[in-house]
């Protein structure tokens, strides 16, 4: 058997000097450095994800990332980013990272509610708690993927939250990461969030750039969510320069009687894929991953997840909501993995696009993998264009064709972001897709 | 007033041709009645009016105070004041009634050079029109027609008609889907619009609506055409008789 080693790009030998300079600075005990060093050498035998691989088949990292762009290790406060915080309406706690990094002095840690713990990543990567590789590991479906193993190697700061059980947060905490975007710069950060038995809360994790530089982002937010607790996650990845290409991962494990439920918005956000590894820890949970993705230009969404339904009785819902105008790119693969004992699972997974151009393109592929006899699945998908039948009902009633569109669009898009239970998120996020239809309009008109 | 002269209209992907030379007019403070069998061309003909775009005009027109509308886009006819009341009311979930009827009205305002409503005038308006029409505040907050009953919906029609003041109504049979209850307030929520300076061209295949809402003249489409003209009688005369004399069977 002969062991064949790819050719390197220029991007993949970069990064492998990239990892021999910085890995003895990078945060970690030793614990943490032979994760680093494992999850190293896993990306050095595979290389960047390529479109050979079907879980990567139709974003090719090795094509996108040319080059890699210099590690970012301080965060750069520019005005832009200062400017951009001032704005941004958010109750609750506000962390703050920018350009990976934790930034206290940005952040809102007095006063902070009972139970609630805020580490900032790189010291608890140095705390020496026994439990953290199995933390930073996550699910097990996660393993294999060289996008996680990247962020696993080079993973500098992030934000570590612990919810002590029963704690009930009555306003969301927001992790705000911001890339400078005055340079070029590759960005690699996780935060954690260990939700105890019994926890009700909401986290929003909000990607965005306060310049017009392009940024390579890694970014991955880690779940471990107690029996009978309440999370709601809320994604927002909004405002991003034109030539930015992110990966972010989120790795949730959810315990018994729960309910865990993810909401993401991608808009202006280049080229961006995001991938779920979602795993069932204890029976009788309910999980639901939904998004709205509007995508216009030459940007690129890709959304892949797992769900890995190990234990029975679990509920799972999917709902993901495309909108593809010019000659951008949409991609759903999501995939529902029921184990032999995973009796009377409830899945429900479903993946609707608009194309609204001749140019625009989506992939749709929903995959159901189950062992277990016992249990009700399905998946749909769509991809089609605005209905007519229903433009034309808008216009005979006097609304202009490009408004007509927009209540359709957006409408269309409402479906997923309904799900967000708090005002203040869902406001957020509504009001970017308005931005972004009436975006649409000038671009068109 | 509206006047149609001539109109000739074919699907627009096919070549199956639905009107063949139309002509039809009615005036300001008309009710005039259009009867024919499935297939005679009478929802065409009201789609058509109201400017959907899968017909094609191969020849004629379709004037609207004098104003060819054919070269209009929907919302600019519906800004003119033509309005129909749709026999099958889409469901547009996502989008609330309330949020629907102010961006409609005030899209109609814009395009006639008018001030936007201010929303305690607007909420005014749409309480006092749904009261008339027995419609509850709870179907108001919900999506624009989602899981409203055949009733419901047509009886939403006729409360965006009332709030939207067009000068031309096409009323595409309003009656179908309809109890006898229902009907009774639709018509009463149609007949209290007649005025002096409204037309209204309704289209059924049944006497029964015409008990409620009675025309002035009454029209036999077959073949898309127009091929009997008369008063109010003829719909009477129809229901004895069918449309077998019109050369089609009902």
């Amino acid at each position: 058997m002969s062991i064949v080693t790819p050719l390197k790009t220029a991007a993949e030998q970069a990064l492998v000097q990239q990892f021999a300079a910085v890995k003895a600075e990078l945060p970690g005990s030793p614990v943490v450095r032979k994760l680093r060093e494992d999850a190293f050498a896993g990306f050095e035998a595979k290389g960047l994800p390529h479109r050979r691989l079907e879980s990567w088949r139709y974003t090719d990292l090795r094509s996108l990332l040319r080059e890699a762009k210099p590690l970012a290790d301080g965060g750069n406060v520019t005005a832009g980013v200062r400017n951009r915080l001032a704005e941004l309406k958010l109750d609750g706690v506000r962390l703050v990272l920018v350009d990976g990094i934790f930034q206290p002095d940005l952040s809102t840690l007095e006063n902070l509610p009972a139970g609630l713990t805020i580490l900032p990543l790189s010291d608890a990567l140095v705390s020496g708690r026994e439990d953290l590789d199995r933390i930073l590991s996550g699910p097990g479906v996660a393993e294999t993927d060289t996008g996680l193993m990247l962020n696993t190697a080079l993973m500098r700061d992030g934000v570590f939250v612990e919810l002590a059980a029963g704690t009930e947060l009555a306003a969301p905490i927001a992790i705000v990461s911001l890339a400078s975007g005055d340079a070029e710069r590759a960005i690699f950060h996780r935060s954690v969030m260990i939700a105890g038995n019994g926890v009700k809360a909401t986290i929003a994790e909000i990607s965005e750039s306060a310049g017009d530089a392009a940024s390579q982002i890694n970014a991955a937010m880690v779940f471990e969510t107690g029996d009978d607790s309440d999370v709601q996650h809320v994604r927002i990845v909004t405002r991003h320069a034109a030539a930015t290409v992110q990966v972010s991962s989120l790795l949730a494990t959810v315990g018994a009687n729960a309910k865990f439920n993810s909401f993401a918005l991608a808009c202006r956000a280049a080229t961006l894929r995001q991938q779920y590894f979602v795993r069932y820890a204890g029976e009788h949970t309910e999980i639901g991953l939904r998004g709205a993705s509007l995508l216009a230009g030459q940007e690129h969404c890709d959304v892949t997840l797992v769900m890995d339904h190990e234990v029975p009785h679990g509920t799972s819902r999917e709902l993901f909501k495309t909108i593809v105008d010019d000659e951008a790119t949409g991609v759903f693969q999501g995939k529902v993995i029921v184990r032999q004992y995973a009796q009377k699972t409830d899945g429900g997974m479903k993946s609707n696009a608009l194309l609204l151009k001749d140019g625009a393109t989506m992939f749709n592929k929903p995959e159901l993998e189950i062992f277990a006899d016992d249990v009700v699945c399905g998946h749909g998908a769509t991809v089609a264009q605005i209905d007519g039948e229903q433009l034309f009902y808008l216009m005979a009633r006097g609304l202009p064709r490009p408004q007509a569109e927009a209540l359709v669009l957006q409408a269309f898009a409402s479906e997923a972001v309904e799900f967000v239970e708090n005002e203040g998120l869902r406001d957020f996020v509504i009001g970017e897709i308005e931005a972004w239809l009436a975006n649409r309009d000038s671009r068109n008109g | 007033m509206l006047e149609i002269r001539n109109l000739v209209v074919k699907i627009a992907d096919e070549d199956k041709q639905i009107l063949n030379g139309l002509n039809l007019t009615v005036n300001d403070g008309e009710v005039a009645a259009i009867m024919g069998p499935n297939g005679s061309g009478k929802s065409t003909l009201s789609y058509v009016i109201a400017g959907k775009e899968d017909y094609e005009v191969l020849d004629g027109e379709i004037l609207l105070n004098g104003e060819n509308v054919l070269e209009m886009e929907a919302d600019a006819r519906a800004a003119a004041g033509i309005f129909l009341a749709f026999q099958y009311p889409l469901e547009i979930p996502g989008v609330a009634t309330m949020t629907f009827l102010k961006a409609a009205m005030n899209a109609q305002r814009k395009a006639r050079g008018e001030a936007e409503l201010l929303t305690p005038d607007f909420i005014k308006a749409v309480n006092a029109a749904a009261d008339k029409l027995g419609i509850a505040k709870d179907m108001l907050r919900r999506p624009l027609n989602v899981g409203f009953s055949g009733g419901e919906k047509k009886r939403m029609e006729i409360l965006q008609m009332a709030l939207l003041s067009p000068s031309m109504c096409i009323l595409d049979e309003t009656d179908s889907g309809l109890d006898i209850d229902a009907l009774r307030i639709v018509a009463e929520g149609v007949n209290a619009l007649r005025d002096a300076s409204r037309g209204f061209l309704v289209i059924t295949h049944y006497q029964r609506l015409l008990d409620h809402i009675v025309p002035d003249t009454v029209h036999v489409m077959s073949k898309g055409r127009i091929v009997k003209s008369g008063g109010k009688e003829l719909a009477l005369e129809l229901e004895k008789s069918g449309y077998a004399a019109y050369g089609e069977a009902a």
